[in-house]
């Protein structure tokens, strides 16, 4: 591992300061970011640790919205009594990500910060275009059963690896961001972004700007929400597929409805489209299953990941069944 | 090449230490303190065998920098016993005969430690139906795999490791 310099700022402001030194970034639970470090994929010149900020309180704001301090730890706030009564979609995600240990350390900051796992971006003997811009994508012709179905790009076919943040693009959450210039806010579905021609950038948080917090807005009706996450073993693995859904029923109609998918894309998949077509229409399993063939005729799948297409539809359709209790 | 001074408490004795600032946990623990109890398997942080607690919390010790725990608790596989008393999760491995090799067991055993205290907090794991309540007293053997998943065994002495945690319940 490269040598690098450590500092523990006590305020935002100097956490911000510190960052516009060359070669910085923010540490916060380690869990990618050292190990990146430790590939040669992240060789920074000073590590900024944002651990000892007072971020990390959960808050019920006067709106009822949820603001989530970017240092609280993924395990804390998947046991937050208000998270798992208000939005069972955002405790069941955060559970389904990595092992106890790893929930104990990594941040939720951190956790929209984390970068793929593609193999290729992960191993530097590789060329990669998100690692080095213009170097090219071996992914696409190579190992790719886990890669994007949709939203891809000639440059770019890597996976967003978070399942929070899946749930977190459902519930329609911002993401407020610090820079010397001063506050940012951010939807999440703005925050995150697709490959294009610029796979580098997984974001659009603007250069050195620090995570301070998340908000998940007030939605009455997500006590009816849920995560289901399907992966090549039990426990402790990426997403192939997962969802996060919230339903809102009239009766036996769906008065309004969340989708987002994971591991299909370079971001938190919205699949909008398919919550168009089920917004005012009937809880039926034929109706969920139209609207998710809707939403995937956009995929694009590859040679060995074309498997992706029916299994999301399968499992979104499954989750949406069991959220409204329509006999299966 | 940049160096630090730190002031941490490891196994209940107060240790001053100056480390690489690239130094892991583990790393400080093995090679510096003579702490060779906790293993370094993949030190990717896939594995669990460098898990050990950190202020009553399990976390890997191979992702975790020396550097960021100043006044830090810190207790291994070392430290679990009291004297010749082992500690209720160590008794229950023997009694179970929950290794082979033994290579992943301090993970095993600091996970389990700091997993009952996760139960007994109350947190769900993906397992835990919603809206459910689980307690150790009603941990069953699927909650114990999600929540031990993050140790793995190359041996597969999982049969037994399964029954030894919930057996140290007691």
């Amino acid at each position: 591992m490269k040598a690098f310099e450590y500092e523990r700022p006590v305020g935002v402001t100097e956490a911000v300061a510190l960052a516009r030194r060359a070669g910085s970034r923010f540490l916060g639970g380690g869990t990618n970011l050292v190990d990146l470090m430790k590939l040669g994929v992240e060789t920074p010149d000073l590590l900024v640790d944002l651990t000892g900020l007072d971020l990390a309180e959960v808050l019920e704001q006067p709106d009822g919205a949820l603001r989530i301090g970017a240092t609280v730890r993924n395990s804390d706030l998947s046991a937050n009594d208000a998270v798992r009564a208000r939005y069972p979609v955002l405790s069941q995600a955060l559970v389904a990500g990595a092992s106890g240990q790893l929930r104990n350390m990594a941040t939720v900051g951190g956790n929209m910060l984390q970068r793929t796992r593609c193999p290729y971006f992960q191993d530097v003997t590789k060329a990669c275009n998100k690692r080095v811009p213009g170097s090219g994508c071996p992914a696409r012709a190579g190992e790719h059963r886990n890669l994007a179905i949709l939203g891809a790009s000639e440059a770019c076919i890597a996976t967003s690896p978070s399942d929070f943040a899946v749930a977190l693009a459902a519930l329609d959450a911002g993401v407020t961001a610090l820079t010397t210039e001063g506050e940012v806010s951010l939807t999440v579905s703005d925050f995150f972004r697709l490959p294009g021609d610029e796979p580098q950038r997984d974001t659009n948080l603007p250069p050195g700007a620090l995570v301070t917090a998340l908000t998940v807005p007030r939605l009455d009706w997500a006590t009816r929400s849920a995560y289901r996450k399907v992966r090549d073993r039990a426990s402790y693995a990426f997403a192939l597929v997962s969802v996060a859904a919230a339903v809102d029923l009239d009766g036996d109609r769906v008065r309004d409805v969340r989708l987002a998918l994971g591991g299909v894309a370079h971001a938190p998949w919205r699949a909008t489209r398919a919550e168009e077509a089920l917004r005012g229409g009937p809880a039926t399993e034929e109706a969920f299953s139209a609207a998710l063939r809707g939403e995937l005729e956009a995929a694009e799948p590859l040679p060995h990941n074309g498997f992706k297409v029916d299994l999301a539809h399968n499992v979104a359709v499954r989750t949406l069944t069991e959220l409204t209790g329509v006999p299966a | 090449m940049a160096r630090m001074s730190l002031d941490l408490t490891v196994n209940g004795e107060r240790r001053k230490v100056d480390v690489d600032t690239r130094t892991t946990v583990l790393d400080l623990l093995r090679e510096q303190l003579g702490l060779t109890g906790s293993k370094k398997g993949c030190d990717h942080g896939q594995c669990g065998a460098c898990t050990v607690l950190v202020a009553g919390r399990r976390v890997l010790g191979c992702l975790v920098l020396a550097v960021t725990l100043e006044g830090a608790e810190v207790t291994t596989v070392e430290g679990l016993a009291d004297g010749d008393d082992l500690h209720p999760v160590q008794r229950a491995f023997l009694d179970a005969d929950a290794f082979q090799c033994g290579y992943c067991t301090p993970g095993q055993l600091c996970s389990a430690v700091g997993m009952l205290r996760e139960v007994g907090e109350g947190w769900p794991s993906v397992v835990t139906p919603p809206g459910a309540t689980v307690s150790v007293s009603s941990l069953g053997p699927d909650e114990v795999r999600e929540r031990m998943s993050g140790n793995l065994c190359r041996c597969g002495a999982y049969v037994n490791i399964v029954p030894a945690v919930l057996a140290a319940r007691r």
